[in-house]
């Protein structure tokens, strides 16, 4: 089992390296890009078979430790 | 004064910490981060670098460490706690301090002496800087935006936690002056009960006229007069 947790910045935290890439892509020609935003993906490797007790660890490893809550939003998704 | 300097692996202004107290006559000693205790600290300095390669977060893996379990029993019992660059996102990754410090706007690493405007001396860490002109102390960081939600910033005016603000060489908080694009200008800042600071510029840096600056000085005299203070205050 394998989980996967993405990690991106806040909306309302500055995200010039998301800004960087925008301006990067509107150089090179892609147009109509409205916004990029750079995080990070975890890809976390379980022993477990357990869906829930697993998802219930990773939540509260992923608010107080994989993510800042002051600044970042994640999404955590639980694949076979 | 005694103080405990942390040192993390990828630490990297450690010895300067220690050399900045030390040539002000007070003892200073490492405190390793796999360490339980400060043993007799009478504060701590959270000192600059890259903890742990800065993986992840900055700050976020050191936050973890067994002696930031002593720090924050230390914290929590009034001890002194001052985090440098590195240990100022230590302190806000660990939730001592509120905020979070984000990549600078223009995505430069900047080294560069900077000017800072203090907003309020009546702090442990404030007490003795002049009120007369800027403190000019180094930063060097990628990452010393300062972030919070309003509330936070609201709060923090509010209880005259904003301890630094960056300025120009007159003292005017101007954007111009901002070098990572800091929320209010902002380059240290306190806890509600003034005994947890927390700036990016390099006191340590700025402790000598051979370093061109020895304004750092101020902040650690600032330490050690508010330490004898409440000795005085113990013995009476």
């Amino acid at each position: 089992m394998k989980a996967r947790i993405i990690v991106t910045p806040k909306k309302a935290v500055v995200d010039p390296q998301g800004k960087t890439v925008q301006n990067a892509l509107e150089h090179m020609g892609y147009q109509g890009v409205k916004a990029v935003h750079v995080g990070k993906y975890l890809e976390i490797e379980l022993e477990s078979t357990d869906r829930e007790t697993a998802r219930r660890q990773l939540e509260e490893a992923a608010h107080k430790f994989l993510s800042n809550p002051v600044i970042e939003d994640y999404k955590l998704e639980i694949v076979d | 004064m005694n103080v405990a300097v942390l040192q993390f692996p990828a630490s990297n202004c450690d010895q300067d910490a220690v050399h900045a107290i030390r040539r002000l006559g007070h003892s200073a000693r490492f405190v390793w981060h796999k360490e339980h205790s400060l043993g007799d600290a009478d504060a701590v300095i959270i000192p600059g670098g890259f903890s742990y390669g800065d993986y992840l977060r900055c700050g976020a893996i050191a936050r973890f460490s067994p002696v930031m379990q002593a720090v924050r029993q230390f914290a929590d019992n009034g001890g002194l706690v001052l985090g440098v660059c590195n240990g100022f996102q230590v302190l806000t990754e660990a939730g001592l301090l509120p905020g979070a410090l984000v990549r600078n706007r223009d995505l430069q690493f900047h080294c560069e002496h900077v000017f800072l405007k203090t907003l309020n001396r009546d702090t442990p860490f404030t007490r003795r800087i002049p009120s007369d002109r800027p403190l000019r102390i180094p930063i060097a960081h990628g990452e010393g935006c300062y972030f919070a939600d309003p509330e936070t910033l609201e709060r923090l005016q509010k209880n005259n936690q904003v301890l630094w603000q960056y300025c120009d060489a007159s003292g005017n908080v101007t954007d111009a002056a901002n070098p990572n694009g800091s929320l209010l200008n902002i380059a240290g800042i306190c806890n509600e009960t003034r005994n947890v600071a927390g700036l990016m510029p390099h006191p340590e840096r700025a402790c000598e006229a051979a370093l061109g600056s020895s304004d750092g000085n101020f902040i650690f005299e600032s330490m050690i007069e508010a330490l004898q203070n409440k000795a005085v205050a113990r013995a009476a």
